[in-house]
């Protein structure tokens, strides 16, 4: 299908984005890597009336490294993620996490920041920005604010972002060295959405972790933690008879939601199954 | 407020000017107003890949991307790499195992398998299947594009080529 009418801008600052944003109202979307949004609007879901092309102002570029935080601009491709030293380094979650970002020809064009904006209970970035406990830097109208990931994701494609105001930048605080990790999805093709994955990030100290944050995507109306694994699984001895508690407590505590083709008892299952595999990765490491 | 907009870009070495409606998106531009039926048209929904062109030199989704948003642009497709050797090896590769069938998506599997080739020279099969499992081919004929890309890349570690089925004249 072919999308319906719509004007088109394209500012070169943010102030200019915000004050196109604020005059035209409801009726307006942001365009980065469009690459959800041009789907929608070739099926007709969204008929915006104007779309505000953001790829233009410099402020929401780059990746960068200050003190202790990695700074994501929100412009930043998922391949420029993938190619990154510097995400390689500090924020590894992300590097393994990118493969499973669709395809090529869709990561060179689709952005970390319109990942996170467009609050896709089913994508890779805002359940690996929770897991890492980012914080966004978002401006509108009224200036600046920040808010933690846990805070920003409301509900299904939900955020707590205002209508008329724009994500800029995300800080991330950087891996440490005794930080480890784990992402994995299942999908049934390579590079669809996940039926079910999960992102686990934890300080480990021999057999021990700590810091552990457990997080789950694709399985409900946001990203979720499973808090009661973790509160288990910190601090004491990574034993399976821990590991196979930690798997309960965490299909117990996370209510699944079913999507067209997966029940929630399946997904609720394969919460376990991943969970599993990802303490016995961490196990291995 | 008109909803025409003027833009101007490179496509495969020349300049083109136009005026597009913004909804207009790539791929149709392409195929319509500059008669390029290279990238073809599939899902319209990024899923597919048959529609993959390359725009500043990498490859997107033509049915994902916005004629407007091209304006400044350099945008190759499959006519333009072709005819500038690009693409040589591999469709020399593509011809010796039969790689084509209907030939549907064979312009955004020549497309995606050469960014794979210029990017990750030492890729393994199954990072090539993994690559290339954005491009559907409906003949069901991925073993044989597996094969063709697979010999691609060894043949280029050794710095050799593929060596053409027909002579060229």
């Amino acid at each position: 299908m072919k999308a319906a009418a719509f004007d088109y801008a394209k500012p070169k600052a943010l102030s200019e984005a915000i004050g196109l944003l604020s005059e035209a109202g409801e009726d307006a979307r942001l365009i980065a890597g469009g690459q959800t949004l041009l789907a929608t609007l070739n099926l007709r879901l969204s008929e915006p009336s104007v779309l505000i092309d953001i790829t233009n102002i410099d402020e929401l570029k780059g990746i960068s490294l200050t003190g202790n935080q990695l700074r994501i601009g929100a412009l930043v491709t998922h391949t420029e993620i993938e190619d990154s030293e510097l995400i390689a380094k500090h924020a590894p979650l992300l590097k393994v996490a990118v493969p499973h970002i669709a395809h090529r020809a869709i990561r060179n064009l689709g952005t970390w920041g319109g990942s996170l904006a467009y609050g896709d209970p089913a994508a890779e970035w805002p359940a690996c920005s929770l897991a890492l406990n980012a914080t966004m830097l978002i401006a509108g109208p009224a200036g600046e604010r920040r808010i933690s990931a846990q805070d920003f994701f409301v509900d299904l494609y939900t955020t707590s972002l205002e209508p008329d105001e724009i994500l800029v930048a995300t800080e991330i605080p950087i891996a440490t060295s005794n930080q480890v990790f784990y992402f994995h999805e299942l999908a049934r093709r390579h590079g669809d959405y996940a039926i079910a994955g999960a992102a686990l990030v934890a300080e480990k100290q021999g057999n021990v972790l700590s810091e552990c944050a457990f997080t789950f995507f694709s399985v409900g109306a946001t990203p979720v933690m499973a808090k009661k694994a973790q509160a288990l699984v910190n601090g004491r001895p990574l034993t399976g008879e821990l590991i196979a508690s930690a798997v309960a407590a965490a299909r117990d505590e996370i209510e699944a939601m079913a999507d067209i083709t997966n029940s929630a008892e399946t997904k609720e299952h394969l919460i376990g199954v991943l969970l599993e595999r990802g303490l016995k990765h961490l196990l291995a490491e | 407020m008109s909803l025409k907009k003027k833009i101007t870009m490179t496509v495969n070495g020349l300049t083109v000017n136009a005026e597009i409606e913004p909804r207009r998106h790539l791929v149709d531009f392409l195929r319509e107003d500059l008669h390029l039926k290279g990238p073809h048209l599939g899902c319209e929904q990024g899923a597919c890949g048959a529609c993959t062109v390359k725009v500043d030199g990498q490859i997107i989704r033509g049915c994902l991307y916005l004629a407007v948003q091209a304006d400044g642009c350099e945008v190759e497709t499959i006519e333009g790499l072709t005819k500038n050797g690009t693409l040589a090896d591999l469709q020399e590769s593509f011809m010796r195992r039969n790689a084509m069938q209907c030939g549907f998506c064979s312009s955004g599997m020549l497309l995606a398998a050469a960014e794979l080739v210029e990017q990750r020279p030492h890729a393994s099969r199954e990072e090539v299947r993994e690559w290339i499992s954005g491009n559907y081919c409906r003949c069901t004929g991925y073993h044989s594009i597996v094969d063709a890309i697979v010999d691609v890349l060894e043949a280029r570690a050794k710095g050799e080529k593929i060596k053409p089925v027909v002579a060229h004249a």
